[in-house]
């Protein structure tokens, strides 16, 4: 599974959820439109203006027909695939909580992430590299606010844990021997070990720890030959480079961690998680100010690496085993928040997603938005619901995945979540 | 004797129930004819079964059933059904409905994914066939000194301990494992008690010591080693959440080591627990309370601060005192209070009510509940030495005596204007003004703040701060030319800190200045390009150099939070503006930046001089608008105020003799103000008038219910005759003698220090929910035995004494239990996986902390110091970067020296970017209270144990040890090396392989010299250069290989 965390909160107005009434309450006050609604919806409740349409173009895209903002001419390409959600809400309006609510369930840290409960749930298929990958903001952005809490175990064991790629330098500590110590040198010293450690297995029995730190340096030992094998792009061809688009500029450094993700779904990796943009305002999907000039900036950097990964799985005959996510923590509000170029405010109240791939009926959209887009109308998808859905295209009922802590059984779905029945394939 | 006592399971329950009894082990045998405990064989399966919907949480009863009170489970439920009928298990409607294999009629529903297994449903058969007794929750009954049990091999005790292990293994027709052999047992006692592997030479005396004493002597050493202390210590900084950062965004430092320093030594001169436990807590409110009590009471002011701009006060106040609430809970009572922080407690009898009168305990400290500057928060103490102390003093009578002097020099200042004042009119007169001020028709804030013009023509920012503001200023111009733009940022006393600055520092940081012009006959407004600017004073890394380049998250900055002066910036034009006709000029100020960091008080002038004459200097010589309306009029016709200015002027302008005492004033308030900055604090607790309490409906800060006064949970006794209903009183209700959790908690909690799994499983959490314990007549003769000791051995001479926490880890370690060895048959294996039973030693891996201690102790690497502020070791040079953005915790570099080779507790902790080798070796990341730490085997480990500077580095030093001091031949030096790290003899077998390794290496060392120099340049410590290279760079890989082994990670 690859989730493309659309990090900051993307405006679902301005993306998949065209709404043509929007344009005629352009320039009026939400209570115009509803009465009941709130003049100071927003984290900035001072900053609040009217309602504001759309500031991009939609058109039909696909043999579906589905609506898309021009900010995506290349993942419109590919909406045959998606099963769109327009119904999702949350409870927080803030991005850490959001963000832990999202990955975890729950708004307050340490609880365990999506990526550690499929892990733990499906074990690790690779022999060589970590189960749980995730991959943050190269471009100096910073981390998704929460920062490691979002790919946390929480209180499962330490080992499902999201390995985090560095983004610059080594990716994974300690990755690189000492300079000098060759490979074969460090196989010589494993085999050592080995034969030390034998003897003291058999006077232990079977007793599994010794087994598992055994086979740890085993794998520690070939992760260093296929981790840079993998993480090493540039051993793919020149018309792959361009399919994601390596190389242009806009969108070289997601482009990268995209073909990165394709190789390591490929070599078993469970779960990989990527982060567009950093931390908030105008570092990530957060849009307060200038809306259009900051969805297009962060579009033009995804736009094309996600569907190069789109099409890639699907000519490698990998889309249908792997579940593509393109999800937020939360949506964005159809007022403006009144800046110099108007923005859009956090809203939990509303947000779109699309999943393709792994068992997902392509080309269908689930769940509507109000006419302007404030809240979610009907078939409303709580957390708990895409959480359940996410488990069960993986294969795991999210009622029976439970580990016990605390003197209690834990789920990623808590006491609640249904399976949206009609996005599956 | 094996076979003969071997109980089988019951022969009824089939197949299916010994698989289970494999895997639990624990019921003891309960079949028809045994009673059944309602307590270790019942309320189990209730509670995880039925009480969320039929228990304490009664907003969500269903049925208006309550299975965890006997009156309700056997009245008549809403059907008129009764659930249990006593004796009559037919007649019980519980029974039918949990074997029931319809799915609507089963209990639980199908959707909680829960089902009764048939040995679950026999016993509660067997439960209501006897009659149904309800017991009250084990842990809440207070403990009884239970009778030594009878047992058939009566040589084998050591001390009561071993009776109630070897009674139960007997029961289960097993034996103990034989004692370990000595080698075995000082390594182990070495590292269970001070967390340092013994030296070869404390091994070789410990294996000589033929004396009958030999072992509780050992015991007695380490137990008096300052290393005893830390390492208790470091598993207390779990609990404590101890940091050395406030967490959260910004994540910046503080300083809490005085209060670890109090931890070590605690442990280190044996403070009794309830001691211990009362200082931590409410040593502030102490009769008399000493410096130490104070520092104690920091305990809980461990919590992390919130700092983020835009946090609301109220709500993180709320969020630091329910960290109290549940860190203590969690702490001394094994609670999970958290969970009634939103509702009434599914499992346990703690209401929401009860959780918000506990919370009235610690929300009466002086504080404001969030983090206050970019350090420690008060309430504070100095921690300063006595010769800072001194110092400080000295450093201000220096600057009272600069003041004085300054008095004087101002006396003398009317005369000085009266001489300065013609000439400076005179040269004024014949000077064309560089900038005149601009006066805006319009000032504007985007984001909704709104300007009050001042007298200065500046404009001051007033009402909301929003978190990225933008100014635009119109300024109506006549036709001619303007060649420049200066920005006067002025320092004003209506701004956060009285400085530049709307953020609550007193800073701002613009990203963005943009002008327009719009001439009065054309619609379309013309940007004017800026071709330089300066400022005369930048912070360092917020160069004004910054503005207008593109990158929103930099820009020009002017420290507000130290320097309060008049700040300037001008903008010189790239083009002249020459407006033939009147126009508009319209200038935007952007901050993007950081929330809340917009300018506060601003004034706009122009220039017209051609820009080669302009300059900053020349800027701050402008002379204000005010002076120049001053100086015509006669000095009788001005006013106090007007003089007042003048005065101010010339002090700030004019080179005078006053001004050089202002100057030594300031740099000697400077130094104090220095020195006392640089003076260590620490955070303790100090008790306020009690606050109002509510209950917050869903926890939250802004729904408060109904008002609640301190109170404590129901279930428990109450407070203690004498005590207060205040902090101090619920800590001395903690150590209460009847208070049945403190003394089980913490028995339980040191049991699982020297076994690796407490008597009861859930260390963390002695609620409904616990295991029932595995020796629960051992756990309660262990928690009376540590409050009113009888069979205690006494440590260091003295008898021991209540609560004594020495006392009570001797009486573990001298127990036959504990010298068990570790092997284990594979049948012993299978049947008892997880060692409840205690019929061998547990073997586990040590902890990361341990494991590094380790390695820098037997590579003589390790600095031994006790206490003192945290250090830097090797870490990934950007570890700090990823999370914040700013706070001082940024950009790690390690120390020099000793600073790296410190024991792990002292390593500086943030808590958003932990040192990443503890993470991977299970750590918690001290953001809250952590009970216990998994214990993991993964690949990251090994890649960090193999390839990390700390560990190649301590491999180096352990090589040369072994080339030093292990002898002449491979073969001693090898097995030297072993007896130092893994504290004993390798066998033949072993040496033969280490020898075969390192005569490959030296060959190829031998052959690639360049390869072995490189390989010693790995770490900071210097290679000893009179051994051979391509030996020391076999030894350091032979050593490598013994830092690897799993034995040295593992306590065996």
């Amino acid at each position: 599974m690859i989730w493309i965390f659309v990090n900051g909160g993307p405006s679902h107005v301005d993306t998949w959820d065209y709404k043509p009434e929007l344009e005629k309450w352009d320039g009026k006050t939400i209570r115009e439109f509803a009465p009941e609604f709130s003049n100071t919806t927003g984290f900035f409740k001072d900053s609040v203006g009217n309602l504001m349409k759309s500031p991009f173009e939609f058109s039909a895209r696909g043999e579906c027909g589905k609506m898309v903002s021009s900010i995506f001419p290349h993942l419109g390409e590919h909406v045959d695939k998606m099963a769109f959600i327009h119904s999702g809400y949350t409870e927080s309006n803030n991005h850490s909580p959001a963000l832990f609510a999202m990955n975890t369930g729950l708004a307050r840290m340490g609880f365990p992430c999506v990526g550690s409960w499929v892990t733990y749930g499906l074990g690790s298929e690779s022999r060589d590299l970590p189960g749980f990958v995730v991959m943050s903001d190269p471009k100096g952005r910073g981390l998704p606010k929460g920062h490691a809490a979002n790919w946390s175990a929480g209180f499962l064991p330490g080992v499902y844990q999201g390995t985090h790629l560095r983004p610059t330098g080594d990716p994974i500590d300690n990755l690189h021997r000492p300079a000098t110590v060759t490979n074969e040198s460090q196989r010589r010293q494993l085999d050592l070990l080995g034969r030390l450690n034998r003897p003291h297995r058999e006077r232990y029995g079977a007793e599994s720890d010794l087994a598992a730190r055994i086979e740890s340096f085993e794998l520690a030992y070939r992760m260093q030959q296929s981790a840079p094998e993998t993480l090493d792009i540039d051993s793919e061809p020149a018309s792959i480079h361009q399919l994601y688009g390596v190389g242009d500029e806009k969108c070289d450094h997601f482009a990268r961690q995209c073909l990165m993700a394709r190789r390591l779904v490929e070599r078993g990796v469970r779960f990989v998680q990527i982060y567009s943009g950093g931390m908030e305002n105008q570092r990530s999907w957060d849009g307060h100010n200038d809306i259009k000039g900051n969805h297009q900036q962060f579009a033009d950097e995804t736009d094309k690496p996600v569907a190069g990964l789109l099409a890639d799985l699907a000519q490698r005959g990998l889309l249908q085993d792997t579940l593509v996510i393109w999800c937020g923590e939360f949506g964005r509000l159809p007022v403006a928040q009144i800046a110099a170029n108007p923005g859009r405010d956090h809203n939990p109240h509303c947000f779109s997603a699309w999943l393709a791939g792994g068992g997902v009926r392509g080309g269908v959209s689930y769940g509507e938005s109000d006419e302007i887009g404030y809240k979610a109308a009907v078939n409303r998808v709580h957390l708990n619901d895409l959480h359940a859905t996410i488990l069960h295209l993986l294969g795991m009922d999210h009622e029976r995945l439970t580990y016990r802590y605390q003197g209690r059984e834990f789920r990623l779905t808590d006491v609640a979540g249904e399976v949206i029945q009609p996005i599956l394939a | 004797m094996f076979g003969q006592f071997f109980v089988t399971t019951p022969v009824r329950f089939g197949i299916a129930v010994a698989s289970a009894m494999c895997l639990v082990l624990l019921p003891e045998t309960s079949n028809a004819q045994q009673r059944v405990s309602f307590n270790r064989d019942i309320r189990p399966i209730l509670s995880d079964a039925c009480f969320t919907c039929h228990g304490p949480d009664l907003n969500q009863l269903t049925a208006g059933l309550r299975l965890d009170v006997r009156d309700s489970a056997i009245g008549a439920a809403e059907s008129g059904a009764h659930a249990i009928v006593p004796g009559d298990p037919a007649g019980s409607e519980l029974l039918r409905r949990v074997a029931s294999d319809e799915d609507g009629e089963r209990m639980p529903p199908p959707e909680t994914g829960k089902r009764l297994n048939a040995t679950q449903i026999e016993l509660l058969r067997n439960w209501i066939t006897q009659g149904a007794e309800y017991q009250e929750h084990w842990a809440f009954i207070p403990p009884q000194r239970a009778t030594l049990p009878e047992i058939l091999q009566r040589s084998w005790p050591r001390n009561p301990i071993d009776h109630f292990v070897l009674a139960r293994l007997e029961r289960e027709g097993l034996a103990p494992a034989p004692e370990a052999d000595r080698a075995t047992l000082i390594r182990r006692l070495s590292l269970d008690l001070t967390g340092l592997p013994p030296t070869p030479a404390e091994s070789q005396a410990f294996l000589q010591d033929e004396s009958s004493d030999a072992y509780e002597n050992l015991v007695e050493r380490l137990l008096a080693s300052p290393h005893y202390g830390e390492q208790m210590a470091q598993r207390w900084l779990d609990l404590a959440r101890y940091a050395d950062s406030n967490g959260f965004q910004a994540d910046g430092s503080r300083d809490m080591w005085a209060w670890r320093d109090w931890l070590i030594n605690a442990y280190n001169r044996n403070l009794p627990f309830d001691q211990f436990t009362i200082e931590q807590l409410a040593g502030d409110m102490l009769p008399d309370a000493t410096h130490d009590q104070w520092i104690a009471s920091g305990f809980n002011r461990n919590h992390r601060l919130n700092g983020e701009g835009g946090r609301i006060a109220e709500e993180w106040f709320v969020e630091t005192v329910i960290d109290r609430v549940e860190t203590t809970g969690l702490t001394w009572l094994g609670l999970t209070l958290g969970c009634s922080r939103c509702h009434d407690h599914k499992y346990d009898p703690i209401s929401q009510k009860e959780f918000y009168q506990l919370f009235a305990y610690f929300n009466s400290v002086d504080e404001s509940g969030v983090l206050e500057n970019d350090a420690n928060t008060k309430p504070l103490l100095s921690v300063a030495t006595a010769e800072q102390t001194a110092e400080l003093a000295k450093l201000k009578s220096a600057a009272e005596a600069a003041e004085s002097r300054l008095a004087a020099a101002e006396q003398q200042l009317p005369e000085l204007i009266a001489q300065w004042e013609p000439g400076f009119a005179e040269s004024l007169a014949s000077q064309e003004p560089i900038w005149t001020l601009l006066k805006p028709a319009a000032v504007k804030s985007l984001g909704g703040a709104s300007f009050e013009p001042q007298p200065d023509g500046s404009y001051l920012a007033t009402g909301t701060n929003p978190t990225n503001d933008t100014y635009e200023i119109q300024i109506p111009l006549q036709p001619g030319q303007l060649t420049a733009v200066l920005l006067e940022c002025f320092p004003d006393e209506r701004l956060p800190n009285q400085s530049l600055g709307r953020y609550a520092n007193g800073n701002f940081v613009l990203t963005r200045w943009e002008a327009e012009w719009a001439a009065a006959d054309s619609s379309e407004p013309r940007p004017l390009k800026v071709a330089r600017a300066e400022a005369n004073f930048s912070q360092a890394g917020w160069e004004i150099a910054f503005v207008n380049q593109g990158n929103p998250s930099k820009g020009w900055a002017v420290d507000g939070p130290t320097r309060r002066e008049l700040s300037q910036a001008m903008f010189v034009l790239e083009q002249p503006l020459q407006a033939a006709t009147a126009g508009t000029l319209t200038i935007r100020m952007h901050h993007e930046a950081i929330g809340g960091h917009n300018v506060g008080r601003f004034r706009l002038s122009g220039s017209t001089q051609p820009s080669e004459l302009l300059a900053i200097d020349s800027a701050a010589a402008q002379v204000p608008p005010e002076i120049l309306a001053i100086l015509p009029l006669d000095a009788s016709a001005r006013t106090d105020a007007q003089r007042q200015q003048l005065t101010k002027f010339y002090r700030e302008r004019v080179a005078n003799p006053v001004g050089e005492a202002e100057r030594a004033v300031a740099a000697a308030r400077k130094r104090v103000s220095d020195f006392e900055a640089g003076l260590p604090t620490t955070m303790v607790m100090k008790e306020v008038q009690p606050r109002d309490a509510f209950v917050l409906l869903r926890g939250e800060y802004d729904k408060p219910g109904e008002k609640v006064t301190r109170g404590l949970p129901a279930v428990l006794p109450p407070l203690p005759a004498g005590a207060t209903n205040d902090r101090l009183g619920l800590a001395r209700w903690l150590v209460d003698r009847g208070n049945p959790l403190t003394a089980r908690v913490w028995v339980n909690r040191t049991w699982e220090l020297f076994f690796g799994t407490g008597i009861v499983k859930t260390s963390e959490n002695f609620g409904s929910q616990a295991d029932f314990p595995s020796h629960p007549e051992l756990l309660d003769w262990l928690a009376v035995e540590f409050m009113e000791p009888q069979h205690s051995p006494p440590v260091a001479g003295g008898a021991p004494a209540r609560w004594d926490m020495k006392a009570l880890i001797k009486l573990i370690v001298t127990s036959a239990t504990y010298r068990q060895a570790s092997a284990v048959s594979p049948a012993l294996l299978a049947r008892d996986p997880e060692n409840r039973l205690l019929g061998r030693a547990p073997r586990y891996r040590l902890t990361g902390e341990t494991i590094r201690d380790q390695a820098l102790m037997v590579s003589g690497l390790l600095a031994p110091k006790v206490g003192g502020p945290s250090v830097r070791p090797y870490m990934p040079e950007g570890v700090w970067d990823e999370t914040s953005r700013y706070g001082n915790l940024r950009n790690y570099r390690h120390d020099r020296g000793e600073g790296l080779y410190r024991r792990s507790l002292y390593t500086i902790w943030k808590r958003t970017a932990a040192p990443p080798t503890m993470l991977l070796f299970d750590a918690p990341n001290r953001e809250v209270c952590t009970v216990k730490r998994s214990r993991t085997n993964t690949p990251l480990q090994a890649l960090s144990l193999l390839n990390e500077v700390t560990f190649v580095e301590s491999a180096r030093k352990l090589g040369e040890r072994m080339i030093l001091e292990g002898g002449q031949s491979a073969v001693e030096r090898l097995a030297y090396g072993f007896r130092v790290a893994i504290a004993r003899e390798p066998s033949e077998q072993e040496l033969s392989v280490l020898s075969e390794g390192l005569q490959a290496d030296l060959k190829r060392f031998d052959q690639d010299r360049a390869a072995a120099e490189q390989l010693l340049l790995v770490g900071d410590a210097p290679s000893s250069d009179s051994i051979d290279v391509a030996e020391r760079a076999a030894y350091t890989l032979a050593a490598n290989v013994l830092l690897n082994l799993d034995e040295f990670v593992t306590r065996e």
